[in-house]
C-alpha cells in the first residue's frame, strides 16, 4: 500500500511553492483583481520555464513528461497560492484535448507552443447547465462563426479548443474575423471573454468522437482542478487558524472558543476528505484506469464543497475584518465559486457520480 | 502511487488466507456474527477454541515480540491479518481488550513473574481480559474516576462502581483504574491495578442498550481485596499507565466503515417507489446515493492514507480521528436515508418488511452508540482542533485543586 506521491514528485512541489510564495503573492493576484494586469506573468513565466505547467505534456511534445501525478502537485500549489494564470484553461483543457484527439501534425504543431508559453490556448467543451441559450456556433469544415460562451482567458489566448455539436474545432485566434469581447467576472482573478467569429479559418481535432473525448478531458481536468481546490481550501484555513490565535476578543484568543475550534475541525474534516478523493481521482487518471470517471466525480464534488465551505466560514470566522477588501478571504470566496462552477457545478457531478454507481452496481 | 501490497506483503497475505481458509468460516451476510443460534456457553467456547488455534498458528498478537509469545512480525502485516479475517465469522471483540489493551499493559508494568503466569493463557484465549477506567462521573473526563483504592498491609481494598465494561460478565481478569489519593489534583491521585474478576464483592449487571443487545457492562466493587503485587505501575501513576493502554491503538487507523453501504442504498431504492416512480430514477435518492459513496470511499481512502504510514514503518497521526468522526455520523444519516426510501411502511421492523432491511435497522439502532463509544463527535473535534490544527487546549478549572476540594468530586 502507497497511497502518497513520491519524493521526486514532493520535490517538485516545494520547489512550486518556494516560487509560488515570492511571486504570486497578494499583490500579484490584485494587479489582476484590479483589472491592471490581464494575468501574473511573472508567475506564468517561471511555471513554464520551471516545466511544471507542461508536467504531464510528453517530451516529445516539448513537454516536461513527468506525468499527471507531478501537475496535481503544481495545480495543489497553484491553487494554494491564488495563482493568477492560464494554467486550467492551456494545459487542464486546450493542450489535453489536442493531445486526445490531434491528429499527430496538430500536436507537433500546437503542444510544444503551449508548453512553452509562446501560446496561451483555452476550450470550452460543453456545459450541461445554462442560463440563456447558446449563441449559435456554426462550423462548416473549414471556416467558424458565431459567437463563443464566456472563456476563461480568452482575452490573452491565441489559440482555442470549441465544442460545436460533436466536433471538437481548434481555431486560431490570431486569424481572421475574430474579434474579443471582456465581460465582468466574479473572479476577475480568473478574466473571462467572449469570442467572436466571422468565417475564421478552423480546423477539426481529428478524434473520431469529440463528445467522448471532452468528456474525457473534463474528467481530467475535475481532478487537476480538485487539486487546486483542496489547495485553495487549506490556505484559507490555515490563515483562518492563524488569525484565530492572534485576535482576542472577551479576554481570550478566539481560537480558544470552542465554536470556533470545532468549526474549524469541521472544515479540516471536509479538507481532508477532499483531498483523499482528489489523490484517488490523481491515481486513477496517472494510471488510465477504469474508474475515472467515478473517482473524478467524486473529487470534484468533495473539493467544491470543501473549499466552499473553507472560503465561506474563513470569512465568517475571521468577523468584520473578514468582509473587507484589503483582506485576501474574499479572494479565496471569488476563486472557490470560479473552481466550483467552471467546469460544471457540483450539482451536475454528483449526478454524474450517481450514475456511474448504479451503473457499477447494475 | 499504487494499492499493490509490497512483494513482502503479498506473500504474508497469501500465507493468512490461505490459513484462514483452511481453519475459518466465511460470512453469508454482511450483518453475520459469530455465533449466532448458539446460547452463551456454547458461543464463548467456540470463540476460545477458535483463539487458541489462532495463537497456535502465530496469528493471536503479530506484533508482540516472540519472547512475550507473539510472532514478532509488523504493524503492516496485522493490518494484513485484520483485512482478511474481516471476511470471515470470527469472535473479534471478545479478545479484543485481551490482545489490545490488557496484556499489552501487563507486558509494559508487571513483575515477570505476573507476566509469566497472565501473558500465555491469555494470548490462547484461556482467559479473557476486559478494561475497567469509565464510571458513571467519569466518561470523556476519564480523570475524574472515583472508585476508592484502600491500602491494607499487603493488600488493597476496593469500592467502587465501573460502567460501559465490555464482556465483563465472562471475563476473567481486568485493568482497573482507582483513585488512591484524594488530596492529589484529579490525574495525579490515580493508581491501576489488575483485578480478579471472580473475586468476591465484583458484581456484575449488564446494560440494556436502546438497540435491545447488551454488549456492556456496570461492575460494582464491594470490599473487593487485591495484593499490591497486582499494583500496575506506581502508587499514583496510574494515569501514566492508562495513557500506556490507550497508546497501544496508535496502530489502528480509528473508524471504519462498511464498504457496501452505497450499495445497499441503491439495492433498497430499487425496490422502492417514489411518486410512483422507482426510487432509484429519483434526483433526491440518488444524490444522496453519491453523497453516502462519498463518505464511505472517503473513509476508506483516507485508512489508505494511514495505511501507507504502517507500511513506510511509521505511526499514523492524531488526523486519523477524522475517520471514526465521518464515520459514525455516516453510518447514521445513510441508515436513516435507507429507513426513509420505504415511506410509512419503512417504520415496520425488518421482520415484517421482509427483504434487507435488517442491515440497515441495525446500524441504525446502533450508530448513536459509534458516535459516543472511543470519544465522542466532540472529543474528537476537540482532538483535531488542538492536536492537529494547533488551537489552544479547553481552559480547566480542575487541573491544580486537590481532588477532594473539586465540586464534581
Amino acid at each position: 500500500m502507497n497511497f502518497d506521491f513520491s519524493d521526486d514528485q514532493r520535490l517538485l512541489q516545494d520547489a512550486v511553492r518556494t516560487m509560488l510564495a515570492e511571486t504570486s503573492t497578494s499583490q500579484a493576484v490584485r494587479e489582476v483583481l484590479e483589472g491592471r494586469a490581464s494575468h501574473a506573468e511573472a508567475v506564468w513565466h517561471n511555471l513554464i520555464e520551471m516545466g511544471a505547467a507542461a508536467a504531464a505534456i510528453p517530451e516529445q511534445y516539448g513537454g516536461a513528461g513527468l506525468g499527471y501525478l507531478a501537475l496535481c502537485l503544481v495545480a495543489e500549489e497553484a491553487g494554494r497560492h491564488l495563482a493568477a494564470v492560464p494554467l486550467a484553461s492551456s494545459f487542464y483543457l486546450a493542450a489535453e484535448a489536442i493531445q486526445r484527439a490531434g491528429s499527430e501534425a496538430q500536436k507537433q504543431h500546437w503542444l510544444p507552443k503551449i508548453a512553452s508559453g509562446e501560446v496561451v490556448a483555452t476550450a470550452a467543451l460543453g456545459s450541461r447547465e445554462r442560463y440563456r441559450p447558446a449563441a449559435p456556433l456554426a462550423f462548416d469544415g473549414q471556416t467558424l462563426t458565431g459567437a463563443s460562451p464566456a472563456l476563461v482567458d480568452g482575452g490573452i489566448a491565441g489559440l482555442a479548443v470549441l465544442r460545436v455539436g460533436d466536433d471538437l474545432v481548434l481555431v486560431e485566434l490570431a486569424g481572421t474575423g475574430v474579434s474579443r469581447n471582456p465581460l465582468p467576472s466574479l473572479d476577475p482573478t480568473r478574466p473571462l471573454a467572449e469570442l467572436r467569429f466571422d468565417r475564421t479559418p478552423a480546423e477539426r481535432l481529428a478524434g473520431a468522437n469529440g463528445a467522448a473525448v471532452a468528456s474525457r478531458v473534463l474528467d481530467g481536468a475535475a481532478v487537476l482542478l480538485a487539486f487546486e481546490q483542496v489547495g485553495g481550501a487549506t490556505c484559507i484555513l490555515e490563515a483562518t487558524r492563524d488569525y484565530s490565535l492572534e485576535r482576542k476578543a472577551f479576554g481570550r484568543q478566539i481560537g480558544s472558543f470552542q465554536a470556533m475550534k470545532h468549526k474549524m475541525a469541521e472544515i479540516y474534516t471536509a479538507i481532508e476528505l477532499a483531498r483523499v478523493h482528489a489523490y484517488y481521482g490523481a491515481w486513477a487518471l496517472s494510471s488510465d484506469a477504469p474508474e475515472l470517471p467515478k473517482a473524478a466525480a467524486a473529487a470534484r464534488v468533495a473539493a467544491t464543497r470543501a473549499y466552499t465551505v473553507a472560503a465561506e466560514e474563513g470569512i465568517e470566522l475571521h468577523g468584520g475584518i473578514g468582509f473587507t477588501w484589503e483582506m485576501d478571504c474574499h479572494l479565496h470566496y471569488r476563486r472557490a465559486r470560479h473552481l466550483g462552477q467552471i467546469i460544471g457545478s457540483e450539482h451536475a457531478w454528483r449526478a454524474r457520480l450517481a450514475d456511474e454507481l448504479i451503473k457499477e452496481a447494475a | 502511487m499504487d494499492f499493490r501490497d509490497t512483494p513482502e506483503e503479498a506473500a504474508f497475505r497469501a500465507e493468512v488466507r490461505a490459513w484462514l481458509e483452511a481453519n475459518g468460516q466465511k460470512r453469508t451476510r454482511p450483518d453475520e456474527v459469530f455465533g449466532e443460534g448458539l446460547d452463551d456457553a456454547a458461543k464463548l467456547a467456540a470463540a476460545k477454541a477458535w483463539q487458541a488455534k489462532k495463537a497456535a498458528a502465530g496469528y493471536a498478537a503479530i506484533t508482540w515480540p516472540k519472547a512475550a509469545g507473539g510472532r514478532g512480525g509488523t504493524a503492516m502485516q496485522q493490518v494484513i491479518y485484520q483485512q482478511e479475517e474481516a471476511a470471515y465469522l470470527v469472535p473479534g471483540m471478545i479478545f479484543e481488550v485481551s490482545i489490545g489493551m490488557g496484556l499489552p499493559t501487563v507486558m509494559t508494568w508487571a513483575a515477570p513473574e505476573l507476566k509469566a503466569r497472565f501473558l500465555r493463557p491469555g494470548l490462547a484465549g484461556e482467559e479473557i481480559w476486559c478494561q475497567l477506567f469509565s464510571e458513571p462521573g467519569a466518561g470523556s473526563d476519564t480523570g475524574g474516576v472515583r472508585t476508592r483504592a484502600v491500602r491494607d498491609g499487603d493488600d488493597w481494598i476496593i469500592n467502587g462502581q465501573k460502567v460501559w465494561t465490555s464482556g465483563a460478565h465472562f471475563c476473567d481478569y481486568g485493568i482497573l483504574l482507582t483513585r488512591s489519593d484524594w488530596d492529589k489534583p484529579k490525574q495525579e491521585g490515580l493508581t491501576m491495578f489488575i483485578v480478579d474478576m471472580k473475586a468476591p464483592g465484583v458484581e456484575v449487571r449488564p446494560i440494556h442498550q436502546m438497540s435491545g443487545d447488551a454488549e456492556f457492562n456496570e461492575v460494582f466493587f464491594t470490599d473487593v481485596r487485591i495484593p499490591d503485587s497486582y499494583r500496575l505501575g506506581p502508587e499514583c501513576g496510574g494515569w501514566k499507565v492508562m495513557l500506556s493502554t490507550l497508546m497501544q491503538e496508535r496502530l489502528s487507523v480509528g473508524g471504519n466503515l462498511p464498504t457496501d453501504l452505497h450499495a445497499h442504498l441503491i439495492a433498497l431504492a430499487q425496490q422502492c417507489a417514489w411518486d410512483e416512480r422507482p426510487a432509484i430514477e429519483d434526483d433526491r435518492v440518488r444524490a444522496r446515493i453519491a453523497d453516502a459513496y462519498l463518505q464511505q470511499k472517503g473513509v476508506e481512502l483516507v485508512i489508505a492514507r494511514g495505511l501507507t504510514a504502517i507500511s513506510k514503518g511509521k505511526a499514523p497521526g492524531p488526523e486519523m480521528a477524522i475517520t471514526k468522526l465521518v464515520a459514525a455520523k455516516a453510518m447514521q444519516d445513510i441508515a436513516a436515508f435507507a429507513i426513509e426510501l420505504a415511506g410509512p411502511e419503512g417504520l415496520l421492523g425488518f421482520e415484517a418488511l421482509g427483504g434487507d432491511w435488517r442491515y440497515m435497522q441495525r446500524l441504525w439502532l446502533g450508530a448513536p452508540g459509534a458516535r459516543i463509544a472511543g470519544g465522542t463527535d466532540e472529543i474528537l473535534k476537540n482532538v483535531i482542533a488542538e492536536r492537529v490544527l494547533g488551537l489552544p487546549g479547553e481552559i480547566r478549572s480542575d487541573r491544580k485543586v486537590p481532588f477532594r476540594d473539586l465540586e464534581s468530586a
